[in-house]
């Protein structure tokens, strides 16, 4: 069987959730690799999270927020992205690939682009494979 | 923590169980350590679901319940109020997401089953750690905050006035009534403006439970919901408001001229002045840019004259202190600036004017009493071309939405124009004429039954030949070019919001779109509230619209009000920061991070403390927190970390 990526997806209750909502709604088909999780905020979603999120078996994250300017709770997802790009030097010295934890700006009338999102990260989790943490606890 | 749970799956009709193998799903959440019980049923939400839900909370004593079905946007409150009549606190009811997150975006039948189960063992580890919790109240400070005294803002005023409560009204120019007591006549029924505005701007005015401040701007905005403290700043007026009995020597005497922009720059005022004779206040103002005294020189002529002495050149800027339960944000439109739009030669060819200065052409106290004259010489215009979208639904240049109202004014200044100018030719240049309202199609039909041509195209480029204004255009419907050798041109200028508006709204943190336009909360369901608990919207600075519409909307705004003042206090959601105290370093990460100021560090005993009721709940501390002391309530670390888990 090949493989399917597992990927854990924080999504803001405002924007990226009702993006999800929206998609939904519309019909529109993606993969079906994410397990969402919403969250009140991107601005909310510690770092903790994702790392035990990659820990426990899932191949990336995805974090979904409102577009800068639009966050509902007025900087939550500047406070991400900061983040976020701190996130990727610890991504890079643990030797994972960027590319497992995605950060978004979905707004709640982005239901394709939420779709595309999925699909897409989907797409390249399969390309890099399993997670080599799962790997590592597979040994 | 053991708990026992409850599961409940919806089918949704077909819509989940269509997908999702839904007595699969059953038999797998039996298995999820915590859940007692898990049921089935074809619509939850109806009576017999909810039913279903509420005994079975008794019966299986539950002491938490996820059901899985559609949105929690949609019926998280439909069931939180099930299990609350069961005895369950309603925090203990969670929505796990099948439908649009799971059976209407996958079509393979088995793992639409398998990510089902996923979302329902995310919510099952997330109510197991909930906590039951109980809705703060807040009192209401029951009066409102209007800014904007446009024929909204008015509106909104008096619907809540008459209800009984204090308003605050406050207006940046000098009188209030705003755009409306500019336009000439209204469409498509042609009501004088000026007299459907006045006698409400009079009873404004006059009203004793509204606290009109004119001239004047909201500075800061503290506080939340039921609770706002606000500041307004008023501009020095160099007029003692309560001695000037407008009687209007002052304006003859003073030697200042300078160009009205109420009048669009078409006439000259003083440097002391009204904005028009039925203003309201009926008190002058004096342009401290203008005015001779107060730029450094000698004159003094308005105090002379004025037989009451109500002009006080050393007036200064007052700051006014309001504490208000509601804030209404009709901060109103402005014409896009045409001039941007430089192949149509306004500000450059003389007689090429946009809507708003013929509207004051037109106006019976405009430049020229009403004909309808060029500015540049005063002759009456025996052709005029009316251009539309000039601005609107352009991307390069202009904006690219509709502006929605400039079809219907442009067939009244056509059908105005040729009223007063019975000899004269009304051209319409339009790219399409959209008609969606009451008798507007009617209307139009009227334009175009009583001589005015329209010719279906853009036109490319205004320029002067001689003493006339040439318009290039194409007629699409023939497939021509066109030149139209005309004495003046009007251009039906974009709608754009109010850019004292827009900064207004950024300064207080209310979301606009990227026109600035204010956002409202919900673009179908919620269309006069903002997504900030306590303000409202109504008028053109959330989108461009007509009178009957505006004036609809601010009702409805001030219904929303009303709604709240109805209350004995509000409601503040529960889910709210949290300090363990005994973690807590007091480092004040927390209070950095916070955008609400609903955290402090106690300065006595270094802990924070949180203000339950100015947060928001976004949880954004908990991050910040170095020793995880501070979480968000029902959305823990623990809580967060088992729902990644599973």
């Amino acid at each position: 069987m090949s493989f399917e990526p597992k990927i854990v997806g924080f999504l803001c209750n405002w924007c990226t959730y009702a993006g999800a909502d929206l998609a939904g709604t519309s019909r529109l088909q993606y993969p079906p690799n994410m397990r969402p999780i919403r969250v009140m905020c991107s601005g909310a979603v510690d770092s903790v999270y994702i790392l035990r999120a990659l820990l426990e078996g899932a191949d990336g994250v995805f974090i979904g927020g409102c577009h800068p300017g639009d966050c509902h709770y007025v900087s939550g997802n500047y406070k991400t992205r900061r983040r976020m790009v701190l996130f990727n030097s610890i991504m890079r010295a643990l030797g994972l690939d960027e590319g497992r934890v995605l950060l978004r700006w979905i707004s709640a009338a982005e239901g394709k682009k939420f779709a595309d999102t999925v699909t897409e990260m989907t797409e390249r989790l399969r390309q890099l494979g399993p997670s080599p943490f799962r790997k590592l606890w597979e040994v | 923590m053991k708990r026992r749970i409850g599961v409940f799956v919806c089918h949704c009709g077909i819509n989940i169980a269509g997908v999702v193998k839904v007595p699969e799903l059953v038999e797998r959440a039996k298995n999820i350590p915590g859940v007692v019980t898990a049921l089935d049923y074809v619509y939850c939400c109806s009576d017999p679901g909810q039913r279903l839900i509420r005994e079975t909370i008794q019966k299986e004593r539950l002491e938490g319940i996820v059901v899985a079905c559609c949105s929690p946007n949609l019926h998280e409150a439909t069931f939180r109020k099930a299990a609350a009549e069961a005895g369950l606190n309603p925090y203990l009811c969670e929505i796990a997401n099948i439908r649009e997150q799971c059976s209407w975006v996958t079509s393979d039948r088995d793992a639409a089953t398998e990510k089902a189960e996923g979302i329902v063992r995310t919510m099952v580890a997330k109510v197991s750690h909930d906590q039951p919790l109980v809705r703060l109240g807040v009192p209401i400070v029951k009066r409102a905050l209007v800014v904007g005294a446009g024929i909204a803002g008015i509106q909104a005023a008096l619907d809540i006035a008459n209800a009984g409560y204090e308003v605050v009204l406050v207006e940046k120019e000098p009188s209030i009534g705003g755009h409306m007591a500019q336009l000439s006549e209204t469409f498509p029924t042609l009501d004088c403006s000026q007299c459907i505005l006045t006698p409400k701007t009079v009873e404004a005015g006059r009203h004793p439970k509204i606290r009109l401040l004119t001239y004047s701007e909201v500075a800061e905005v503290s506080g939340f919901v039921g609770n706002f403290r606000v500041k307004i700043r008023q501009k020095p007026r160099y007029v003692d408001l309560d001695a000037c009995t407008g009687c209007g020597i002052c304006l003859e005497k003073c030697p200042v001229r300078v160009e009205s922009v109420f009048d669009r720059n078409l006439t000259r005022r003083r440097a002391i002045y009204r904005l028009f004779p039925q203003a309201v206040p009926n008190k002058v103002v004096i342009d401290a840019q203008h005015c001779r005294q107060l730029q450094g020189k000698k004159c003094g002529v308005c105090a002379k004259v004025c037989p009451a002495q109500a002009i006080r050149y050393d007036d200064q800027e007052r700051i006014v202190e309001e504490e208000v339960g509601a804030i209404v944000l009709a901060t109103g439109y402005e014409l896009f600036d045409s001039r941007r739009l430089g192949a149509y030669g306004l500000g450059v060819v003389p007689d090429v004017i946009d809507s708003l200065a013929f509207e004051r052409i037109l106006s019976a106290s405009g430049p020229f009493a009403g004909e309808v004259r060029r500015p540049s010489d005063g002759r009456v215009p025996k052709r005029v071309v009316f251009v539309q979208c000039a601005g609107s639904r352009d991307s390069n240049q202009g904006v690219p939405y509709c502006s929605k109202i400039c079809c219907m004014y442009t067939a009244k200044h056509a059908l105005l124009y040729r009223h007063r100018v019975h000899d004269g030719e009304a051209v319409v240049c339009y790219i399409d004429v959209r008609t969606p309202g009451k008798g507007f199609e009617e209307f139009y039909r009227r334009a175009t039954d009583e001589g005015v041509q329209y010719l279906r195209g853009k036109v490319s480029k205004i320029f002067r030949r001689g003493d006339r204004v040439v318009v290039w255009a194409a007629d699409t419907l023939a497939g021509k070019k066109l030149e139209i050798e005309a004495d003046m041109v009007v251009l039906a200028s974009a709608v754009v919001p109010n850019p004292d508006g827009v900064a207004l709204a950024r300064r207080l943190k209310i979301p606009v779109d990227g026109w600035g336009f204010l956002s409202e909360a919900h673009p179908k369901l919620r269309p006069v509230e903002t997504l900030t608990a306590g303000f409202f919207l109504c008028g053109c600075g959330q989108g461009p619209k007509d009178i009957p519409e505006t004036v609809a909307q601010a009702s409805g705004a001030a219904a929303k009000v009303l709604a709240m003042f109805g209350q004995s206090e509000l409601y503040h959601e529960p889910v709210t920061a949290v300090v363990d105290e005994e973690i807590c370093v007091g480092c004040g990460n927390c209070e950095r991070t916070c955008a609400y100021e609903a955290v402090r560090v106690d300065p006595h005993r270094g802990k924070a403390v949180v203000q339950a009721v100015m947060c928001e709940g976004c949880g954004a501390c908990s991050v910040a927190c170095p020793a995880g002391a501070i979480n968000l309530k029902n959305f823990t670390k623990q809580s967060l970390t088992e729902m990644v888990d599973v």
